[in-house]
């Protein structure tokens, strides 16, 4: 049987999956053996994390390579859409739990702790002599004296980058879709400088809080959720702008048609979430 | 019908590889399936081996076989493998198999995909299981793994981290590629309302896990960074706190128990026309109740944590919200029951399988509904009463539906009819040893037996060893379903395409066994 | 009404039902848990009863012809409502009792109790007993009793023990009767939950944190419990006895207390000599470290380290052995001892452990942790 445009495409066996499942398996192992103290655990996660690189290259071409056969069809398309967007929803969900921990600090632990409301046992048995509201580092003062981070300094200019990245995005979306392929790549490529100095700011700043404000993250709870929030967002930034890149060179490459581009749409979709997810860690970690 | 036929003889493009390489690399919804099962099967045999462990230490009192710290991880890995190996795989098996089949689609969206989610998991259970042979021994701070105690854990507690996330990672893609699956796959004119109630009762399963599973992997990314990266999580000390991990853990973990129940109440409601020869009563209330389940089930999470000292309108809220949950229940054990009220009603293996489950399931949801009372739960909590309520619900409740579905379709997957005789033999045997092993743990919660202890006073000497007993019938009972399985993988009396009388949807009009694509052409609803 | 009936009656169900306790907590639970459990009972009679029915009467062996309805909005609002009501009725009562439990006002005395690996402390906080403190753990012979490889049968444990196996206390707590008693909760290292059935409850003890519950026991007499949440390798061998005394009782306890605290303040002071440091410290370390460091003092290595011939305690400076055992070890299950445990004991404790199993580590005065404290 042979596929004809109507059929939904369901592929042959594949051993990317395989080789993926191992490469997972040897980044976790060696993060494990590096967390307990092994060095040379290190090594094992840098194979894995190459391993996981090459398996990306081989299944997203197989996939790119059976997509310009054009044996996929609509329904395939749609799937691949709905599957991105349930992905990002998992994502999402990832975010709200350390959302959920900032906040239960913020409304629950750290006012308990200071006594207030069912709180005053609390305080009064156990940590006297505490007294300072958000943001801290909690009664025991675990690692020591530190600067909050400010947000009207860098963090706002980089809330401008992303922002105006999320526009960028959309004006290479809307040059793609009229079939304007010049235009297409260069906000593409706008895109991905705007994210790569994000990305660059963000470094500055967090060097400069281990450095200069001895704000790291051991510095109890304020510290913690700093550092996670928008250490998994930057995480997440990364990823995309390596997506961003592919994209770019794919669209230069002419890989995408004014009707056919789910990989840039993933990738748009995939941006736009970072973007909304910052301006979620700007007002809650920044300002409030 | 013909065109299913025509596409399996075609074994040159689409047929499978042959040997281990096939399974490797398999893109094909049914392999992966079998994948699953019998993954989902040896993990049922290695959970259910420490649960022997646990019942012969609790055999008599005083310590007999094991030392406390390893008493302490066979209770916490034998929970993790039967709810991550054992339940969910078992579900996501059943899924990968019937789902295309019900919905007249040819394969799952996303096959490559479907591989992966699946062969993560031998690996995640290797790390997982690795942990025993590590300095420290494996986790023993129960699987909900409540920090400052699971911190305590020696080499293997970053490897049991990574192998929960890898089981999260597996799941969340499994989840993707059935909801996919059901919204984009359907065969023209199997509308939402038309579909079966297992496909349903998935969907909402499968939006379940997305919206939890990451909140796991966050909430033990968290205890890894308390311990390894300096974080103040969940220590005051710190400013955070030690409860924080539980109302996190937990809002992943009560969806969580419903994620191991509602494919199940789909098989049941799958089960119980078909052999009481009557369509589903209240097949829209069916889907009404599984959705405000589902909607509930994320707003109830305290009621695992009445004692950890909350404020008192939370304890009144997360009671009510709780207590709230029997509505929809209970409209799904009527519908059952009215089902089978003026059907004709037979009583094969996969049946007597569904009706245990309605009883004892319920009998589950009783207690469930006493240990939602939270004055109440001040005395049961964190007691062999507790043990005896998830038992109910999970070992007659999920583990039983699982079993009614092994018996109701194997004929359809393998082509061939399971013996009879031994089903019926394997029903009643698990059924009333069952019963022994799970009733008296009630009277022992209620006598004041905490649970995740190796040894007790005497007065609680009788009932416990009641129970072991149950548990090594029960156990032992299950080698006669492994042994059925493979026999009826083997060969035996050949199955028809409808195999049973009353049995009604799209996976029936195919052979058995299937072809190798289910449906290559979308078969006409009616 | 129903509890009311069938109350006493089923309390004589012993080991099959939920404890009546002693005290007006305990019965109101116990008739809230008495009501419940009714109503599951009569529910299931009537869905069990239906479902029984049906498939005796309905089955195509006998004939029956399967019937094709299948919806009934009517049948469908009746048991959604029904349900709702009685869910409403079991409500009510819940919200009284719980809120009459969580009402700590108005106490007559608070106790402060800490959980620790795996033992209790316990401070009188203020009243006539202010200042007594002390440690609770399991009682020594028990604690032998049910070593790995003791191995006793049933009868044997019963016929030492009776119905005590593992619910023995060396210290137990000593609360007056007649008087409203507030407990506030905390743990050193890891979360415990204190329970004893009788009284109606059990709250969490967390590290960080402070939880209150309150009792009052009309009835002298020993009511035994048990740790109820998962804390480490000995969660199960943590018991908790309570002894309700009445005042007159009770008075006398507390002299008797208050006398050996002054002689333990006395006591702080003098200079001891190395045998009688390590009489006591033999003492203190059965009790508060063999858990883990285990009696012979060689640890359960990795989790436990070894004691004997450990550098730490042979080291002629003794300041870092010190600071262990005060400070603890954080992120590890080595407690700070700082609060546990007073001046002498931590003397003697240190004394004895840098003076057995082959250790030559010389001795450490009351005077000398004074000055770490
Ligand atoms: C499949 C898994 C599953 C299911 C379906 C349930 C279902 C329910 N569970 Fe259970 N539960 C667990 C698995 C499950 N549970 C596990 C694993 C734990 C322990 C975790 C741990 O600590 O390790 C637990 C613990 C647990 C607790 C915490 C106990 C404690 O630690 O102190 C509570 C408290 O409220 C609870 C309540 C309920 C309720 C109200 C339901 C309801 O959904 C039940 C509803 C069903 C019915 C009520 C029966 C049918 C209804 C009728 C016939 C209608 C009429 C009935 C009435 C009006 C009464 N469960
Ligand atoms: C789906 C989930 C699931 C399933 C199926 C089971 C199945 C069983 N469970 Fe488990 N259990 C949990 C989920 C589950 N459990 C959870 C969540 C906990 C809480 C953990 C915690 O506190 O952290 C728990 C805790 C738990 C305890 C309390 C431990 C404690 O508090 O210390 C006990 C004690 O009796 C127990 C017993 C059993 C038994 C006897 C079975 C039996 O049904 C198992 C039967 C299966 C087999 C026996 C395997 C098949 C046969 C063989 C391997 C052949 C060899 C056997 C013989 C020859 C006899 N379980
Ligand atoms: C709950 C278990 C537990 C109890 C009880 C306990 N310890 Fe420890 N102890 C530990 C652990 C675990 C360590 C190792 C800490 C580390 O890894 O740094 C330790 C370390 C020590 C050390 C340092 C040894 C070294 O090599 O670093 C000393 C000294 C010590 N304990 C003394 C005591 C004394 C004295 C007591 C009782 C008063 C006690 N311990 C009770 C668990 C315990
Ligand atoms: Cu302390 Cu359990
Ligand atoms: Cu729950």
């Amino acid at each position: 049987m042979t596929h004809t445009a109507n059929d939904y495409y369901v592929p042959h066996g594949s051993h990317w999956p395989i080789v993926a499942a191992i490469a997972m398996f040897m980044t976790v192992i060696g993060a494990a053996l590096w967390f307990n103290g092994e060095l040379n655990g290190r090594m094992v996660l840098f194979i894995g994390l190459g391993l996981i690189a090459f398996m990306m290259f081989g299944w997203f071409g197989t996939v790119i390579h059976e997509n310009l056969q054009g044996m996929y069809n609509d329904q395939v398309d749609r799937s691949f859409r709905q599957g991105m967007m349930w992905f990002i929803f998992s994502e999402v969900m990832f975010f709200a739990a350390f959302f959920g921990a900032l906040f239960y600090a913020r409304v629950l632990s750290v006012p308990w702790l200071l006594g207030m409301d069912s709180g005053f046992t609390t305080h009064d048995v156990l940590w006297q002599g505490f007294n300072e509201a958000w943001p801290t580092n909690g009664p025991g003062d675990v690692g020591g004296e530190f600067e909050p981070m400010e947000a009207w300094g860098i963090p706002a200019l980089n809330t401008l980058l992303l922002l105006s990245s999320g526009v960028t995005i959309t004006l290479s979306h809307w040059a793609l879709k009229v079939g304007d392929r010049g235009r297409c790549v260069l906000w593409l490529a706008a895109t991905v400088l705007l994210g790569m100095t994000f990305l660059g700011f963000q470094a500055y700043e967090y060097i400069h809080a281990y450095t200069g404000m001895d704000l790291t993250l051991a510095s109890g709870i304020y510290g913690s959720t700093f550092f996670m929030l928008t250490g998994f967002h930057g995480m997440h930034v990364t990823i995309g702008t390596v997506m961003l890149i592919v994209i770019t060179l794919r669209a230069a490459k002419g890989h995408f048609t004014a009707d056919n581009h789910f990989a840039f749409e993933g990738v748009a979709w995939y941006w736009h979430f970072v973007d909304v997810v910052w301006l979620g860690l700007f007002i809650f970690v920044y300002v409030l | 019908m013909s065109t299913a036929t025509a596409t399996y003889d075609e074994h040159h493009e689409h047929g499978p590889d042959k040997g281990l390489i096939r399974w490797i690399t398999t893109t094909n919804h049914k392999d992966i399936g079998t994948l699953y099962l019998v993954f989902a099967l040896i993990m049922f045999f290695i959970g259910g081996a420490m649960a022997m462990v646990i019942r012969a230490e609790l055999f008599q009192p005083g310590m007999q076989l094991v030392d406390p710290q390893f008493f302490n991880s066979m209770t916490t890995v034998h929970a993790l493998v039967m709810i991550f190996g054992a339940v969910m795989p078992a579900f996501t098996g059943l899924a990968n198999w019937l789902i295309p089949m019900m919905i007249g689609a040819p394969d799952m969206a996303l096959p490559r995909m479907n591989n992966l989610s699946f062969w993560i998991l031998p690996f995640a259970f290797t790390l997982l299981l690795s942990t025993f042979f590590m300095d420290g021994g494996g986790p023993a701070g129960g699987w909900t793994l409540y920090p400052p105690l699971a911190l305590q854990m020696g080499d293997g507690f970053p490897f049991m981290i990574f192998a929960i996330h890898l089981a999260g990672i597996s799941s969340i893609m499994g989840s993707i590629n059935v909801i996919v699956t059901i919204l984009n796959m359907r065969a023209p004119g199997m509308t939402l309302m038309k579909m079966p109630l297992f496909v349903w009762t998935w969907l909402i399963t499968a939006y379940l896990l997305i919206a939890t599973m990451p909140v796991l992997a966050g909430a033990v990314t968290m205890l890894l960074t308390d311990k390894f990266a300096g974080t103040s999580f969940f220590n005051a000390a710190g400013g955070g706190d030690p409860v924080m991990y539980q109302h996190i853990f937990w809002f992943f973990g009560h969806p969580e128990v419903y994620i191991l129940i509602l494919p199940a109440f789909g098989i049941i409601s799958a089960i119980v026309p078909t052999f009481a020869r009557k369509p589903l009563f209240g097949y829209s209330s069916m889907v009404y109740a599984t959705a405000s389940i589902a909607f509930l089930s994320f707003i109830v999470w305290a009621h695992h944590m009445f004692t950890v000292g909350m404020p008192v309108v939370g304890e009144l809220f997360f009671m009510y919200a709780t207590m709230m949950i029997a509505v929809p229940t209970g409209v799904k054990v009527f519908n059952w029951v009215s089902t089978m009220w003026k059907g004709a009603m037979t009583f094969e293996t996969p049946m007597l399988f569904a009706i245990g489950f309605i009883m004892m399931f319920t009998i589950g949801g009783f207690s469930g509904l006493m240990l939602a009372i939270a004055p109440a739960d001040f005395q049961y909590h964190d007691t062999y009463f507790v043990v005896a309520h998830f038992h109910y619900v999970l070992v007659t409740g999920a583990i039983y539906s699982i079993m009614a579905a092994t018996y109701y379709w194997l004929p359809k997957w393998t082509g061939n009819m399971y013996d009879e005789r031994l089903g019926k033999i394997h029903f009643w045997l698990s059924t009333i040893s069952v019963n022994v092993l799970f009733f008296p743990q009630h009277f022992l919660g209620l006598a004041g037996m905490p649970r995740r202890i190796p040894d007790y006073s005497v007065q609680f000497a009788d009932w416990n060893m009641v129970s072991s007993i149950g548990g090594f019938v029960f156990g032992a009972s299950q080698l006669l379903f492994l042994w059925m399985v493979i026999k009826a993988i083997r060969g035996g009396e050949k199955a028809s395409d409808q195999v049973w009388e009353g049995a009604n949807g799209l996976e029936w009009t195919l052979p058995s066994p299937p072809p190798y694509h289910s449906f290559t052409e979308a078969p006409a609803i009616k | 009404m129903l509890a009311l009936v069938t109350g006493p009656v089923l309390a004589d169900w012993g080991l099959l039902n939920m404890r009546e306790g002693v005290t007006s907590t305990s019965h109101a639970v116990h008739d809230l848990h008495m009501i419940i459990l009714w109503v599951c009972v009569a529910i299931g009679i009537v869905v069990f009863g239906a479902m029984i029915y049906a498939m005796f009467r309905h089955r195509k062996s006998k004939g029956s012809v399967a019937a094709q309805f299948h919806e009934s909005t009517t049948m469908e609002v009746i048991w959604t409502i029904i349900p709702i009501m009685i869910l409403v009725s079991m409500a009510i009562p819940a919200t009284k009792t719980l809120l009459a439990m969580e009402d700590t006002g108005e106490a007559d005395m608070t106790i402060k109790v800490t959980g620790i690996q795996w033992k209790w402390k316990y401070d009188y906080i203020d009243g006539e007993a202010a200042g007594i403190s002390f440690i609770s753990s399991l009682h020594p012979d028990h604690n032998s009793a049910r070593l790995l490889g003791a191995s006793r049968d049933t009868d044997v444990l019963r016929k030492q023990f009776g119905d005590t196996y593992l619910r023995e206390v060396d210290n137990p707590l000593v609360i007056p009767t007649g008087k409203k008693v507030r407990f506030l909760f905390t743990a050193a290292d890891v979360i415990h939950s204190w329970w004893v059935p009788d009284l109606g409850w059990k709250k969490d003890a967390i590290p960080g944190f402070v939880n209150e519950s309150w009792t009052r026991v009309d009835k002298p007499g020993i009511y035994r419990g048990k740790c109820a949440e998962l804390c480490g390798k000995d969660h199960g061998f943590m018991p908790i006895v309570v002894v309700a005394m009445a005042s007159d009782d009770y008075e006398a306890w507390v002299a008797q207390q208050k006398g050996s605290a002054e002689q333990a303040a006395a006591a702080a002071d003098k200079t001891w000599s190395k045998e009688d440091l390590i009489a006591r410290g033999q003492d203190v370390y059965r009790t508060n470290c063999a858990a883990c460091h285990q009696v012979n003092g060689k640890g359960l290595p990795p989790a436990f380290p070894a004691l004997a011939g450990n550098a730490i305690l042979n080291d002629g400076d003794a300041s870092r052995h010190i600071e262990t055992v005060m400070n603890g070890r954080p992120g590890t299950a080595m407690a700070a001892y700082r609060g546990l445990l007073n001046d002498v004991d931590l003397a003697a404790v240190i004394t004895y452990e840098r003076n057995t199993w082959g250790n030559d580590g010389g001795v450490v005065q009351p005077a000398d942790i004074k000055v770490a404290r």
